[in-house]
Order: C-alpha cells, then sequence, then structure tokens
C-alpha cells in the first residue's frame, strides 16, 4: 500500500467523522439518511466475510477458508472473545493446510 | 454529574479501551501479514483510525486489490461515523479547533457511550474518555501486534488468511439483531461472491452496498407493523 493511498484513506476518513461536530453544526439529517447510513455497514461487512472465505484470486474456491469460519462461527455465536475466534480459525485453516 | 458517576464512566472507558486494544494486536498482525509495513500500519491505526475501514483495508489488498480498491469499501464503512458526528452535534462542545480535533475521536465505543448517558456534561465526558481511552490502546495494540506479527512466517501456512473472515464475522454478529440487518448481510453477501469472478478485487465488496435495499425495506415494514 502507498503512503499517498494511506493519507488519502486518512483524510477521507476524518472528513467523514468531522462533517457533523464542524461542518454541520446542529442541523439534523433526515430520518431515512440516517437510517440508510446506519445499515450501511452491514452488508458490507457480510461481503467481506463472503469474498475472503471464497475469493481464490478472482475465481470462486472452497477451501480451508471454508471449515475455519465454520469454527469461527460456532465460536462468535458461544460469545468466544475476538482474539480466540480469530486463532481458532487461523489453527483450523493452519492444520487442514498441513 | 457527581464525582462517583464520572469515575465509574471513566472506569468503563478504560474497560473498553482495553478490550479494543486485543483488536488492535490483531489488527497489527493482519496488516503486517498483508504486506504492509511497521510503519504503515502504526500509521493507519493513528490517522484513520476506524477500526472496520482499517480491517477492509488490508483485507482487500491481502486478496491482491490495489489501495484504490480497498479505498471505496473502507470509506463507505466509515460513512457511519458521519452519522454518529451528527448525533454527537450537540455533546462536542468547545471552539472549533477543539472540535475538529475531538472528531477524529468520533467511533462506534465512544459515541454508544456518549448516547447512554442522560446529561450533557456526563455524554461529553463519556465521549472523550471513552475515545482517547480507545485511541490510547488501540494503537499501542497495533504496534505490538505489527511487531509480533513481523516475525512470523509465510501467512498462509499459518491460516492468517481464514482470519480475516472471522474477523470480519465477529464484527458482523453484534449488528445482525437490528430489523433489515440480516436480510442486509445475506443480500450484500451473495452480491458480492456473485460479482468475485467478473471483476477486480474490491469491487464486489462496494457493489454490496446495494444490500442495504433489501434491508431498508424489510427495515420499513417492521416499523409500520410496530
Amino acid at each position: 500500500m502507498s503512503w499517498t493511498a494511506l493519507l488519502a484513506l486518512a483524510a477521507g476518513a476524518y472528513v467523514l467523522k468531522a462533517v457533523g461536530p464542524v461542518v454541520v453544526g446542529n442541523r439534523q439529517l433526515p430520518a431515512d439518511v440516517t437510517q440508510a447510513l446506519e445499515l450501511l455497514s452491514v452488508p458490507l461487512v457480510a461481503a467481506l466475510v463472503a469474498v475472503q472465505t471464497l475469493d481464490g484470486g478472482g475465481k470462486l474456491v472452497l477451501d480451508a477458508r471454508v471449515p475455519a469460519l465454520g469454527v469461527a462461527a460456532v465460536l462468535v455465536w458461544r460469545k468466544a472473545p475476538f482474539p480466540v475466534v480469530l486463532l481458532a480459525a487461523a489453527a483450523t485453516a493452519a492444520l487442514l493446510r498441513l | 454529574m457527581s464525582a462517583p458517576e464520572r469515575q465509574a464512566i471513566t472506569r468503563r472507558a478504560l474497560a473498553i479501551g482495553a478490550a479494543t486494544g486485543i483488536y488492535g494486536i490483531s489488527f497489527g498482525v493482519l496488516s503486517v501479514a498483508a504486506g504492509l509495513s511497521p510503519a504503515q500500519t502504526c500509521a493507519m491505526s493513528l490517522l484513520v483510525f476506524t477500526g472496520a475501514s482499517q480491517f477492509a483495508t488490508v483485507g482487500v489488498i491481502a486478496a491482491g486489490g490495489s489501495a484504490a480498491a480497498a479505498l471505496a469499501p473502507a470509506l463507505l464503512l466509515a460513512a457511519r461515523n458521519g452519522v454518529y458526528g451528527l448525533s454527537l452535534v450537540p455533546v462536542l462542545r468547545g471552539r472549533p479547533a477543539s472540535r475538529a480535533l475531538q472528531a477524529q475521536l468520533v467511533i462506534d465505543e465512544s459515541t454508544a457511550m456518549a448516547r447512554a448517558q442522560d446529561d450533557p456534561a456526563a455524554a461529553h465526558h463519556a465521549f472523550l474518555a471513552t475515545g482517547l481511552s480507545v485511541f490510547l490502546f488501540w494503537n499501542l495494540g497495533t504496534l505490538a501486534g505489527a511487531i509480533a506479527g513481523s516475525g512470523l512466517g509465510d501467512p498462509r501456512r499459518l491460516g492468517l488468511d481464514a482470519m480475516f473472515p472471522a474477523a470480519f464475522l465477529a464484527l458482523l454478529a453484534p449488528q445482525l439483531r437490528r430489523p433489515g440487518a440480516p436480510v442486509a448481510a445475506v443480500s450484500g453477501a451473495l452480491l458480492a461472491t456473485a460479482l468475485v469472478p467478473f471483476t477486480q478485487v474490491g469491487v464486489p465488496i462496494l457493489f454490496s452496498a446495494f444490500g442495504v435495499i433489501p434491508g431498508l425495506i424489510v427495515l420499513r415494514r417492521a416499523q409500520v407493523a410496530a
């Protein structure tokens, strides 16, 4: 990743955070817009789960990441701590690849 | 706000920050595994400072995408901070320069803590304490993770690539209780998966944003029914 891209991301992320406190002041957004923006992260994060599991360089593949995600899903459902979920997923994939 | 109330808020803020530090360590490890240098990894946590966008960026780059391909989905994920910022307008007091600095602390945790308070002084203290605590621990965690991650071997052999979807799943799960969220999640995941064979890395994530539409339809119906 280039430093230019990194700084562009930082600038964009900051502008989004600052729109309310610095630019907008006390005006309010329509409720529809607020709801849409609040729900927006859900399909994006779900897509990240799917793509990071199935993308094998521009084609869909089923590999060790799938059972690893299954293990992670059970642990998330059982409310395991975040690092435990990650380590279990990595361990599952690593063991299947031995 | 009484002194004990103030202390109780500070204690909760520190606990939340410490928990975020663990995520920070994970981010540091994954970012270095994706090929970012430790300096870039730390700079991202200092300057971007919004977890989901940072994980998304290094996730796309780890999958072979360009930084440009990572940028759009990362910024879409950061859009919710804009909503948070708007909802915090009454809480974020001070002169424009001070508010501009405080804006960097507008994230999930600080917003949730501020909104949970009754009076404006408590809300402002909760926002600042939580924001600063998360900022401190997130960056310390990132540094530790980046250093530890540099010593690891082949990311794939260690299964680190499987940590990305697991991390996103853990971030997604608490959001699924809202009406419309499960439909939005399934729609986004299916849309992105369908696009993988036909588009560049990062593009499927971007288009998954359209999954918000069926989610909003379900949400609207739930509100009408209520």
